[in-house]
């Protein structure tokens, strides 16, 4: 009896001290999450004003100025990449559903496709460099469209596929059965049955590719100046943001700031988004 | 009667011409849909051979010039030209190792709170948080640990190791060198931060796909919950776990801008856990804009061993969740 006793209370003080444990990793994420953001907008918010929006990144050592050309820049190299990853990005999926389904080529589309969501994304920009670039002349805003591009296709794809999966087969087989073609019943049946499946994963390859830094240093590059032309280096809010940090100037590094606060906010609320769209679909 | 006949034949006939050319116009649409479809999908093969063929390419004059010797070569002379991968590829493993030996017991408790002990309500909002961590841009984290960690890292930590442990034999030397608060220790704790929502969405799916029954014969059985966690739950899910922590393990080898920020950026063979060092792709962040000639063709030759060590890795990683998700279909 007495040995059972400490053998009992050895086993439940181990247990409180392995959940105890897991409590306080729980509670260091958040305080991590916590931190950032808190961080972010007491360094951000005092360099948000009017400027921010309507005046250029500022030439060094100089006051004031703003992030206008960077943000156009990003918002401009993120919405290219979205228009072309879209229907790639969906198509590719619904062939890895309908058609490929269990083939070789299908499983090892999806294998590489799983690998390129978490390849380097530093070496996606040296790859886009030397196709794009190098063979060029010149950084282009069109170089750092194609470098996010291969990050938010294998998003979108997988996303689509995923959400194509859930559609019940026998709404296909209705809509064969009505004599539709396949390609019909691909477009106007299951995608768009699998709707706010797909959004969401759009969103989510959104908020992948807005904070992305890496992949725009050797394509995109940056531009002090405000520019609209894509064939020419642009400026965009992540470069931006790396330059100005690690710089020694006080305005720039207030810049910065903003710059971080202003991407952290749309990346968050993208996610949140894009959940609030999925938990709608699985509800109804 | 036969002129009634002939006109319904004749309508047939008409009808069944009309469907055969829609028939056929079908066909034709769905042999293009399947063909554009599939190029779309096969994309993705041709640019991971496109990634590997022109980085190689491109790398070659560096392979030609050092041969099997540039990987563990300890120079990096830019104006000899005289260049070896070994600084960046220490500096690389050695803080990945660092992040996951933080991030992966960190992760298993969260993962253990987020299944186990978390009340039902609380579940959903506390995973997105996880989530939402990590979805934080990875420059934010290299921000972070530039303005706010290093300071704090090298006043309350830094220096109160070298103090205590600086002395001691064996070990002392991993704690000499200067405490500004950059290097290879710092990065890889904020590399650890970074990778420790990744490895924790991964552990919490896997744990959540153990049956139920196994849980509750175990605790039937009279098993505390910690028990249950690391003699059932866990062998149970053992691939999936070591899948999700290889993930993470691709994550911090390949990561740029958490790293760039606070490794200290010092093409010298770190001494110390607080010694600046450098990473393959910290060096590319840095340097590639001044490269030219056999400088500029060694960055490609770090890229394309960083792509290759990643990708071995994260096909790795792949390959153990897909074994534990089979797993969970039997």
């Amino acid at each position: 009896m007495e040995m059972n006793k400490q053998l009992y209370m050895k086993r439940r003080i181990t247990s409180l001290l392995g959940l105890a444990f897991s409590m306080t990793a729980m509670a260091i994420g958040l305080a991590v999450l916590l931190w950032i953001l808190y961080v972010l907008f007491s360094n951000g918010l005092s360099a948000l004003d009017a400027n921010l929006l309507t005046s250029d990144t500022p030439a060094p050592g100089t006051e004031g100025g703003g992030l206008r050309n960077a943000i156009v820049g990003s918002l401009m190299i993120v919405g290219l990449t979205v228009l072309v990853s879209t229907p790639v990005g969906i198509l590719a999926g619904i062939y890895l559903t309908e058609y490929g389904d269990e083939s070789k080529t299908a499983e090892l589309t999806r294998f590489v496709t799983d690998i390129m969501l978490s390849a380097p994304s530093i070496v996606l920009g040296l790859f886009v460099y030397a196709i794009a670039v190098a063979t060029v002349g010149n950084f282009s805003g069109y170089a750092g469209s194609l470098a996010l591009s291969l990050i938010a296709v294998p998003v979108v794809m997988r996303t689509t596929e995923n959400m194509l999966r859930l559609v019940p087969g026998s709404l296909r087989e209705a809509a064969f059965a009505l004599g539709a073609p396949r390609w019909k019943v691909s477009t106007f049946i299951t995608l768009r049955a699998a709707k706010s499946g797909v959004m969401t994963g759009l969103l989510l390859a959104v908020a992948r590719i807005s904070g992305e830094t890496a992949p725009l240093l050797f394509t995109a590059l940056n531009n002090q100046f405000f520019s609209t032309n894509m064939g020419a280096p642009m400026a965009n809010l992540p470069v931006v943001i790396f330059q100005f940090a690690m710089s020694p100037y006080d305005n720039w590094v207030r810049l910065a700031w903003a710059g971080a606060l202003l991407i952290t906010l749309t990346v968050l609320v993208l996610n949140i988004l894009a959940r609030v769209f999925f938990r709608d679909k699985v509800s109804s | 009667m036969s002129s009634q006949n002939l006109t319904q034949q004749d309508a047939s006939q008409i009808v069944s011409d009309e469907m055969i050319a829609i028939a056929k116009k079908q066909r034709v649409q769905d042999f293009f849909f399947h063909r554009v479809t599939q190029a779309f999908s096969l994309l993705v093969l041709v640019a991971l051979m496109g990634i590997i063929i022109s980085l190689f390419v491109n790398a070659w004059p560096t392979f030609e010039r050092f041969g099997f010797h540039f990987l563990w070569h300890v120079e990096w002379d830019i104006i000899n030209e005289d260049f070896g991968a070994a600084i960046a590829i220490v500096g690389t493993v050695a803080s990945a190792s660092i992040a996951l030996l933080i991030a992966v017991p960190l992760a298993f408790g969260v993962a253990v709170f987020l299944t186990e002990t978390c009340p039902v309500w609380l579940r959903r909002p506390l995973g997105t948080s996880i989530e939402l961590l990590a979805a934080v841009p990875s420059i934010i984290y290299g921000m972070f640990g530039l303005f706010v960690f290093a300071p704090l890292f090298a006043d309350y930590l830094q220096v109160p190791l070298q103090n205590i442990l600086g002395g001691m034999p064996l070990v002392g030397f991993l704690f000499g060198g200067a405490t500004n608060g950059m290097g290879i220790l710092a990065a890889g704790i904020v590399l650890a931060f970074m990778v420790l929502p990744f490895v924790a969405a991964v552990m919490r799916d896997v744990f959540e796909i153990t049956p139920p029954i196994l849980r509750e014969s175990a605790y039937g059985l009279g098993c505390t919950t910690w028990e249950v966690v690391r003699k059932v739950v866990l062998p149970y899910t053992q691939k999936g776990v070591i899948g999700g922590i290889m993930l993470g393990l691709g994550r911090a080898l390949g990561e740029t801008m958490a790293v760039t920020f606070v490794i200290g950026n010092a093409n010298r063979m770190p001494t110390s856990l607080f010694s600046p060092g450098t990473s393959i792709a910290s060096v590319l962040a840095n340097e590639f804009g001044e490269a030219e000639a056999l400088h500029f063709s060694t960055l490609f030759a770090l890229g394309f061993l960083l792509f290759v060590i990643t990708f071995v890795v994260l096909a790795m990683a792949k390959v153990m969740i897909l074994r534990a998700e089979k797993a969970k279909g039997n």
